[in-house]
């Protein structure tokens, strides 16, 4: 089988973010493949491991991309693809959809493509179905296992989750899927895949290596903000027993009526 | 007169509240834009759905009910809304941000190559584009979005009061389900029921436990039962506020519960009225998905917890100390909302 993983590289989750002129800034806190990735990087090589075939991460993304390409490489994915262009920059989700569906395309022989539920930073969660859609392949989001999978018979089976119950679907490949964090905890890099993307060389691709016009986005994000401060102050609800604690919490409760 | 749409998500013909949630952004809309808002009910089977959503006010509820969307498929009700887009004068699309929203919300977009924002918490209209805030970096920054229309939004949950319930007025048309080759060979092989109660997102009240909730000696066994006792309590003192039962990830990857409890950045996000953080230290990535609950109530051990900083509330103390007898005084002065 071959599997694409579209990965992105975000700010660690407990980085200190500042916002200058409507923008956001994290220091020097280190860049992470995007929690969400990790599992789906991780499902992939698990799929490949079964079924035989290889696993290419993609990032769209300047130089910083490579800290969630490698990352991905040394758990164990064989081939990487960087995409970059001046042109790119303020891509919208439907852009980059479009980029990947590009890239995807460009590969050849794809059997299916694995994505992240969403990036920590800009928190969409749609670029997968925008993917999906540019390439004309099924969607299967949010999947936690799958119950069936048969690359000779161009078929497989997903579980995932709807919210109020687990959904069992059927699909042809390719396809476009999502992986949720049930699907399997995301194993840590070996001493040895380190040492091998550290030195692994990433292609890089543009525009015009996919074939495409730089396309013109439609969502702008003009401004970023820090939401204003909630003024808490947090009042210790003190008493003799737990029981008085107890009745003192339900009246304050009751006099904020959240009870 | 060109329309807003609001998708009516439901679970076997039961409404997830959020969608009365969009159907007021959309009326934002379409005093803004022009136009007027239409709810659109997609299933087989769904007469007594459409009647709900007729009484929330749209001008008419466009329902499809048909064999081929008996099934929730994602693709096929994408393909159905699409096709729905021309035929109605569709000029924006609103759905709540489940998780069926969401994803019906891509592929909707992306089938009609117009721009999505998504789990906006406030909408505006201003020289014809659609202007909104949404939460970023899992709530800790405020993004301003923005886009002409045709467009697509999803309204977070709980960020809209839900339109009232009042007469049935809207008329209903029926529409022609569309599904294309791709998804019909989408298959649905069923469903299995998650476990019932209130859903974490839509609940107006909840309580949640840490790792503090497996550190006692009042109960015997080992950690996973100490656990195990520790959420049956958390669990009815939910049930009692008609509240649901959340968690940290530490105790998730601990296995004292299921994921599908876990708040926070890599779960869910909720905005409850009342959250009660029970043995949770108040981890960043754990405040990402709870700080916005309007109160904040912890009990933890130790006074320098950081969800202290957070909290309305502060109980230094032992949970198992505390929450017995939460659950006594509740039911005692006559507060409880189901019996558990
Ligand atoms: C990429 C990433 C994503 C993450 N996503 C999430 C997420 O989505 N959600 C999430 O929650 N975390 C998430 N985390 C983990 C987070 O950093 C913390 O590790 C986690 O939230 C800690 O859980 P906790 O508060 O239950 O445990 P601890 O931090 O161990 O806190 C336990 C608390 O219980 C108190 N306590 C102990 N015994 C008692 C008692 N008997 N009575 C009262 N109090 C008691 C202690 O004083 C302590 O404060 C993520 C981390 C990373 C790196
Ligand atoms: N620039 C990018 N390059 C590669 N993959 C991406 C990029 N942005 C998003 N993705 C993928 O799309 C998923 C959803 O991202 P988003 O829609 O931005 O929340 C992520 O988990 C990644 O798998």
């Amino acid at each position: 089988m071959k599997i694409v993983v579209p990965v992105k590289v975000v700010p660690d989750t407990a980085a200190t973010l500042k916002v200058e002129d409507g923008r956001v800034t994290w220091g020097d806190a280190p860049l992470v493949l995007n929690p969400w990735d990790e599992f789906a990087v991780e499902a992939a090589l698990q799929t490949v491991e079964q079924h035989g075939g290889t696993v290419t991460v993609i990032s769209m993304g300047d130089e910083s991309a490579l800290e969630a390409i490698r990352k991905a490489l040394a758990m164990g994915a064989k081939e990487a693809v960087r995409i970059y262009d001046d042109a790119l920059a303020g891509a919208d989700v439907r852009v980059t959809a479009q980029v990947l569906a590009a890239a995807v395309r460009k590969m050849g022989d794809v059997d299916m493509v694995f994505f992240g539920r969403q990036a920590v930073d800009g928190d969409t969660g749609l670029t997968p179905m925008y993917t999906a859609r540019a390439l004309g392949w099924p969607f299967v989001g949010l999947v936690s296992a799958f119950t069936e999978m048969d690359p000779a018979g161009r078929t497989f089976a997903a579980e995932r989750s709807v919210g109020e119950a687990k959904q069992t679907i059927q699909a042809p490949m390719p396809a476009v899927v999502t992986i949720a964090k049930e699907f399997a905890e995301p194993r840590y890099p070996s001493f040895m895949g380190i040492r091998k993307a550290s030195r692994a060389k990433v292609p890089v691709w543009s525009l015009a290596d996919l074939g495409l016009d730089a396309p013109a986005a439609k969502v702008r994000w003009p401004e970023i903000t820090m939401p204003p401060k909630r003024e808490v102050k947090v009042e210790f609800i003190e008493g003799a027993t737990p029981r008085e604690i107890a009745e003192k919490l339900v009246d304050k409760l009751i006099e904020a009526k959240v009870l | 007169m060109s329309k807003i749409a609001v998708y009516v998500d439901h679970f076997g013909g039961k409404a997830a509240a959020a969608s009365w949630e969009a159907l007021t952004a959309a009326q934002t809309l379409a005093q803004g834009l022009g136009g007027e808002v239409v709810a659109v009910v997609l299933g087989q089977g769904v007469d007594a759905l459409a009647q709900e959503a007729a009484a929330r006010g749209p001008k008419a509820v466009l329902v499809a009910d048909d064999p081929a969307l008996a099934e929730y498929v994602p693709d096929a009700y994408a393909d159905t809304l699409v096709a729905l887009t021309p035929a109605h004068d569709i000029a924006v699309w609103v759905f709540p941000t489940t998780m069926r929203g969401r994803e019906l919300a891509g592929l909707t977009a992306a089938g009609l190559d117009v721009g999505a924002l998504p789990d906006v918490t406030d909408l505006a209209v201003e020289d014809g584009k659609i202007v909104a805030i949404r939460p970023v970096y899992a709530g800790k920054l405020l993004a301003k979005v923005e886009t002409e229309p045709p467009a697509v939004v999803t309204t977070r949950v709980r960020a809209f009061p839900a339109a009232e319930a009042g007469e049935a007025t809207a008329e209903i048309v029926s529409v022609p389900a569309q599904v294309s080759d791709t998804a019909q060979a989408v298959k649905s092989l069923g469903f299995s029921q998650a476990a019932g109660g209130v859903s974490l997102t839509e609940a107006s009240i909840i309580v949640s436990g840490g790792r503090g909730v497996a550190n006692t000696d009042k109960v015997p066994g080992d950690e996973k039962e100490k656990a195990q006792k520790g959420f049956e309590m958390l669990g009815e003192l939910a049930r009692l506020l008609g509240g649901a039962l959340g968690a940290s990830r530490a105790a998730v990857d601990a296995g004292y519960i299921s994921y599908d409890h876990q708040v926070g950045q890599t779960g869910k996000v909720v905005s409850p009225d009342l959250y009660i953080a029970c043995g949770i230290s108040g981890a960043i990535q754990h405040l990402a998905g709870m700080r916005t609950s309007k109160v904040i109530v912890a009990i933890n051990t130790d006074p320098e917890a950081p969800i202290f900083k957070v909290a309305r509330y502060g109980v230094v103390a032992d949970l198992w100390d505390v929450v017995p007898e939460l659950i006594q005084v509740v039911k005692e002065r006559g507060l409880a909302k189901e019996q558990a």
